[in-house]
């Protein structure tokens, strides 16, 4: 018997290969390298932020603050090293424990209020997006030659596909997001919350310094995918990137998991990301299509997955009920 | 009345101590003229542009007092537009315009609202669909340009006057008061409430929770296309990009300023009206006083972390363990059992 808890990853793969059919079959070029390796690149903010998403999600919780703390970064890293002569990576490792250290005070608000985490965030995405104003309101541009040196990084793929480096940092963010989500006692604890608080607290999980922990975690990948961001910008813009929060929403849930908490993996929010990116290619490609199209067919696979879900949980408590008798 | 007044007390000590500090930064805050036959000054200002996050919260209250939220109310109201503008350009007149309109917004709210009824998705992802969908069907409608339009019918509603008050505030006031009418008048509010705190008791107690969750949701789609209508008429034009973008946020806000519990049951229209009021009077204050507008979000974050607080259940908990500790002395060990 298999684990229904994983048929709705199969169903991301499933939909995701049949996508990669539908574009080989209708634009034979799109199966080389060089569109895998911009495929990467062109999505690697959102896959980092998205695998800090489902952690938040995983635990039954929300992070609305992520796209601001994005578009902070970009400005925080572009002024710095505007007006300061510090190394980027001395600036890199401010930012980190900047937004760690946000994400971990909005984790403390919402354990210590007892306030859903919606409405923290969404003041946590107020605070961060008026810090950005507040740095500057102007794009900033970053012209510094190790900067430079990074947007250039890339390994040559066979077939001239360019694997670029911060398309191999959103790999290594899904790696180690998966190990930390299912391979790790603070992972287990995330699971357990989401299952429900009571329970979890009850099974000895301590709720407090695990919520503290997720969306740390989470503000720690905000920063991290603002970096990234930044890198492939080359600059800081206090607009940017608005509404990246909803996009990782939707990356994470068409990536299977479940948004009440306590069923998904962080696996399948890497297909979710490559999903939307290869629908957008996809448009690119056809020429024809307008790009609005992108967002109605994300909101119709939203709406699949959803009611997937639905069908599953109604099936799975069915079968328990029917096992309980 | 008393009673209502005193339930209204704290959001309206807050409205009159930003009020004052804006008037104490900018002394001619209150001043009202009447120039042209229309009344003008910064007060009528802020009644006219509050008008959109105004009417949404209206709608907003509702579905947060049954424990829900509607994420798509901007959408909404860029589809609304970009019907309405679709509609006057395609020679409907002024009545087909706003009735073709009004139309979306139900359908968009009818959506919603069977998605969470009877499908039974939760509201903050039912309402996630249309909300990213709902821009790209907007931008459909008016095929990713900005349509605009001559119609003086239509833009009066936007930036027209009626009795010297801008049209804008005259439908946002109207609106909250049907609402609350509807909702106090008649048993309507109790049955929202009754689903809001316990979906399946009032179920079991007779209320048709189905039905009503969709009415819900369909109101917020009515106030939706209502603000979307005033943001189009304004511009003469609709932005399927940009109109309402990020609005549903403003509106949730004013909700939760107006001491409304996001868990739902008891509610007040009024005091969410009174919270959209109080977010445009810092928006215009921290302009009026000459900061750069940059501040606004920072100021606007700090005051809902202080409502937040405020708010929180524990806090609440702590306050009345403190208070009962202050009127009797007990000994420690008792006032723990109070604690959660």
């Amino acid at each position: 018997m298999t684990n229904p808890r994983l048929l709705p990853l199969y169903a991301t793969i499933a939909i995701f290969l049949v996508a990669c059919v539908i574009c080989y079959a209708q634009f034979p070029y799109m199966a080389s390298t060089r569109v895998l390796g911009n495929l990467l690149t062109d999505n690697a903010y959102l896959g980092i932020v998205a695998v800090g998403m489902t952690v938040v999600i995983l635990s039954g919780g929300i992070d609305l603050s992520v796209g601001s703390v994005i578009a902070f970064s970009g400005v925080f890293i572009a002024v710095l090293l505007r007006d300061t002569g510090l190394h980027p990576l001395v600036v890199f490792a401010l930012l980190l424990v900047v937004t760690t250290a946000f994400g971990a005070a909005m984790g403390g608000l919402i354990h210590v209020l007892e306030m859903p985490a919606f409405i923290v965030t969404l003041a946590g995405m107020f605070l961060a997006r008026g810090a950005a104003y507040m740095l500057t309101i102007d794009s900033v541009p970053i012209d510094d030659p190790f900067f430079t040196m990074l947007q250039k990084a890339y390994y040559l793929m066979p077939g001239k596909g360019r694997l670029t480096l911060i398309g191999v940092v959103m790999l290594l963010s899904v790696v180690a997001g998966m190990v930390i989500a299912h391979r790790t006692r603070f992972g287990s604890s995330v699971f357990a919350l989401g299952g429900g608080v009571q329970t979890a607290r009850l099974m000895g999980v301590k709720v407090g310094r695990t919520t503290v922990g997720i969306y740390a975690f989470s503000g720690f990948m905000a920063g991290l995918s603002g970096i990234v961001f930044a890198i492939y910008t080359g600059s800081g813009y206090p607009l940017a990137t608005v509404g990246t929060e909803l996009t990782a929403i939707a990356a994470v849930v068409i990536g299977g998991a479940i948004l009440t908490g306590g069923a998904g993996y962080v696996f399948g929010t890497l297909i979710g990301v490559l999903t939307m990116g290869l629908i957008q290619t996809y448009i690119v490609f056809d020429g024809t299509l307008s790009s609005w199209w992108t967002k109605i067919v994300i909101g119709g696979l939203l709406l699949m997955f959803i009611v997937l879900q639905k069908g599953l949980l109604r099936l799975s408590t069915a079968r328990l009920a029917g096992g309980a008798a | 009345m008393q009673r209502t007044l005193t339930q209204l007390a704290p959001q309206l000590v807050t409205l009159a101590a930003v009020v004052l500090l804006v008037w104490v930064v900018f002394p001619g805050f209150l001043d009202i003229r009447l120039v042209d036959g229309r009344l003008v000054g910064p007060v009528i200002d802020i009644l006219k542009r509050g008008a959109p996050v105004a009417l949404l919260a209206t709608g907003m209250t509702l579905v947060i007092a049954t424990r829900g939220i509607d994420l798509s109310v901007g959408t909404v109201m860029a589809i609304c537009g970009a019907v309405a503008a679709w509609a006057i350009d395609g020679g409907f007149g002024l009545g087909g315009a706003l009735a073709l309109a009004i139309v979306a917004g139900l359908v968009a709210g009818l959506w919603n609202g069977t998605l969470v009824a009877i499908v039974g998705i939760q509201p903050i992802v039912a309402t996630l669909i249309l909300m990213t969908a709902g821009r790209g069907i907007a931008q459909l409608i008016t095929e990713g340009r900005i349509l605009t339009f001559t119609h003086d019918g239509f833009a009066w509603l936007g930036s027209g006057t009626l009795l010297a008050v801008p049209v804008p505030a005259v439908i946002w006031v109207l609106t909250g008061i049907a609402a609350a009418l509807l909702m106090r008048r008649t048993a309507l509010g109790l049955l929202v409430e009754a689903v809001g705190i316990n979906r399946r008791a009032a179920a079991l107690a007779g209320v048709n929770a189905t039905v009503l969750l969709i009415a819900v949701y369909m109101a917020s789609g009515l106030c939706a296309a209502l603000a979307g209508i005033i943001t189009a008429a304004d511009i003469r034009g609709a932005d399927a990009n940009n109109a309402g973008l990020w609005l549903e946020l403003d509106a949730i806000l004013a909700v939760v300023i107006g001491g409304n519990s996001l868990l739902g049951g008891r509610f007040s229209v009024a005091a969410s009206l009174i919270g959209a009021m109080i977010i445009q009077t810092i928006d215009t204050g921290i302009l009026l006083a000459g900061f750069p507008s940059e501040y606004n979000l920072v100021i606007k974050a700090a005051l809902v972390l202080v409502i937040l607080v405020l708010q929180s259940p524990r806090f609440a908990a702590e306050w009345r363990t403190w208070r009962a500790a202050r009127a009797e002395p007990r000994p420690a060990g008792q006032v723990q059992e109070d604690a959660p």
